[in-house]
């Protein structure tokens, strides 16, 4: 379901480029989408497809090329931990390791309330703070050792509906 | 937005820790004085207003060649070179600003954009100047949503000064800047997959020539640069191209933003003329953490050949003497192993990376990417043969040069490196199926 509010941010990402070249606001409209409804399934491919002009197939191959968009539903928080090589000389993989215990979900997975996905990510770009993981794709967390997931952890659970 | 702000970074640990040497795009940095009234207060934009007032087009390419300026982002072209590629006839042309920042290692560009936007819009707008140029687009890495939404501020603000807009500061040079973000994958930090990006396709790098310089965004005569060396541009024209060649060493202008990682006492950027010995760079990060024995460097981000220490304690950062050492300068991600790392599990994971990340159009990458990682794989897992070093070796050589972009021999390059420099580590793997090192990672 796109909204009016969904609408005029998709408006000021076309705004951005010529007016023949709507397309190139595809990645952002997507990311709005996800945003509001947590994934991008089928249906807001094609509202997005329609939305700019383009064939539903080319959205999707937008949807399946970039790592972030989630082709299925998560949970209210994803937690992207970095795992790459700088991160992992810095724990980045005990993080990962230490939050799938914790949450007790395999990594990738969802747990059964629904409240968190944990899944290991490529370089967020912010080495220097490892261990570092990103919230619902937007908020970097840095230097999360064990006591600042656990805090983290505590803090979302804490979060209003 | 969620309210986690006590587990985000500001900024101290990687940049406001005092510690660059004669710092020019970190200076005077403290986090909260990222505005423009605040850049104005550091004599922001009078670099602008110079090249409108008083500069031609050609002048100012011309410091810039003088400048020895290369390009910040991993390639280190001459950037007043890569300028002067561009077509002198009127139509319309683009300007981008790669910050798609995710080779491992690097996350220089992060803080410039976080703490420093308007460096970036000025040095962008002086390109476009120079270039003829009327629009642009600053692509910034999807993982860093809040530093796009800083950058989209920062336009804000520069738009309703006029510093952007129609006919700045009172000339006839139009120029509108807008920032854009990708959403996850690497190979958009190759030029061409940008511009693929940028128009809203998959991220698939673009066969060159034609290079972006006579058809790149939608078509149109483009140029490409790195954050970084945007924002190196307003001292270059404020204090002259020749000032800033001092700086570095000739060939290598200026100061280099290095992101120090791994394992060190204080990972961060550190912001040094280029040509400073490694061994006081890795003073500046405070040695090696648990004064622990230095083993190896990757000294410009995953996809440069890794450098055994005694090799890199006798260079100095430069694009020349790391090139001569046996690697390459590219991002300034420098990420430093000391001597508890096994090298053939520390490729595992970025032979998995480039495995992950490649964008699957070329079969040699795409196929090839797989072999790597698998042969690693069992190496390190106590099943491989003493013939896959040589067939790492040869699956490599049949990558590397055979893709149409470089994350091909980005893949290649450290496979090769880690044997070459650490083969007795791959053949104890092999032989005992186990770790020489007993590493803990």
């Amino acid at each position: 379901m796109i909204t009016d509010a969904m609408r005029e941010r998709f408006a000021r990402e076309v705004a951005k480029y010529p007016a023949d070249q709507r397309q190139s606001a595809v990645i952002a409209c997507l990311a709005i989408v996800q945003q509001q409804d947590g994934h991008v399934g089928a249906d807001s491919e094609r509202a997005v497809a329609e939305y700019l002009g383009m064939p539903p197939i080319a959205v999707h191959e937008v949807t399946t090329f970039y790592n972030m968009y989630n082709q299925q539903p998560v949970g209210r928080f994803k937690l992207n931990v970095c795992t790459n090589l700088p991160c992992r000389l810095r724990d980045g993989q005990l993080a990962l390791d230490y939050l799938c215990r914790k949450l007790r979900v395999e990594e990738g997975g969802t747990t059964g309330d629904r409240l968190f996905t944990v899944q290991k990510a490529e370089c967020l770009g912010a080495c220097a703070d490892a261990p570092v993981l990103l919230v619902n794709d937007l908020q970097m967390c840095s230097f999360m050792s064990r006591e600042r997931l656990d805090a983290l952890v505590e803090a979302l659970r804490k979060q209003p509906k | 937005m969620l309210d986690l702000a006590r587990f985000q970074s500001d900024g101290e640990a990687t940049c406001f820790h005092g510690r660059h040497v004669g710092a020019q795009i970190y200076a005077g940095l403290d986090g909260a004085n990222w505005r423009l009234a605040d850049y104005r207060k550091r004599g922001g934009y009078e670099a602008l207003r110079k090249v409108l007032q008083g500069m031609t087009p050609e002048q100012v390419i011309a410091e810039v060649k003088l400048s020895a300026l290369r390009g910040r982002g991993g390639a280190g072209f001459p950037t007043g070179l890569k300028w002067s590629f561009m077509p002198r006839t009127p139509g319309q042309k683009y300007l981008v600003c790669n910050s798609d920042e995710g080779e491992p290692g690097t996350c220089k560009d992060r803080d410039i954009l976080m703490f420093n936007p308007h460096i970036v819009i000025e040095g962008m707008a002086i390109a476009a100047y120079a270039m003829g140029i009327s629009v642009g687009y600053n692509y910034i890495h999807g993982e860093i949503f809040e530093v796009y939404q800083r950058f989209e501020e920062a336009l804000d603000e520069a738009r309703a000064a006029g510093f952007l807009g129609a006919r700045l500061l009172g000339s006839g040079f139009d120029f509108e800047l807008h920032a854009v973000h990708g959403f996850g994958a690497y190979i958009c930090g190759e030029e061409t997959a940008l511009l693929e990006s940028l128009e809203g396709k998959k991220g698939q790098p673009r066969f060159k020539p034609p290079f972006p310089a006579s058809y790149g965004l939608y078509g149109r005569p483009t140029t490409i640069n790195n954050t970084e060396t945007f924002a190196a541009v307003p001292w270059i024209i404020t204090n002259g191209g020749e000032k800033y060649l001092a700086i570095g060493k000739p060939n290598n202008g200026g100061t280099k933003i290095f992101s120090v990682v791994g394992d060190v006492e204080r990972p961060g950027n550190y912001e040094v003329p280029l040509g400073l010995p490694f061994a006081q760079l890795l003073e500046l990060a405070g040695g090696v953490r648990g004064a622990s024995k230095l083993k190896a460097v990757i000294p410009g981000g995953s996809s440069a050949p890794v450098l055994p220490a005694a090799v890199m304690m006798d260079t100095t950062m430069d694009y020349d003497a790391i090139a001569k050492a046996g690697s390459m300068l590219g991002s300034g991600a420098v990420i430093v192993m000391d001597e508890t790392r096994c090298m053939v599990s520390s490729l595992l994971r970025l032979s998995y990376f480039y495995m992950h990340e490649s964008c699957g159009q070329c079969t040699p990458c795409r196929e090839g990417t797989g072999w790597l990682w698998r042969m690693v794989d069992r190496i390190e897992h106590g099943t491989g043969r003493f013939e896959d070093i040589e067939l790492l070796n040869s699956v490599s050589d049949h990558i590397q040069g055979h893709t149409i972009c470089a994350l091909g021999d980005a893949a290649a390059m450290p496979v090769r490196a880690m044997i070459k420099h650490f083969r007795d580590e791959f053949v104890h793997h092999i032989e005992h199926k186990a770790c020489l090192v007993g590493a803990r990672a």
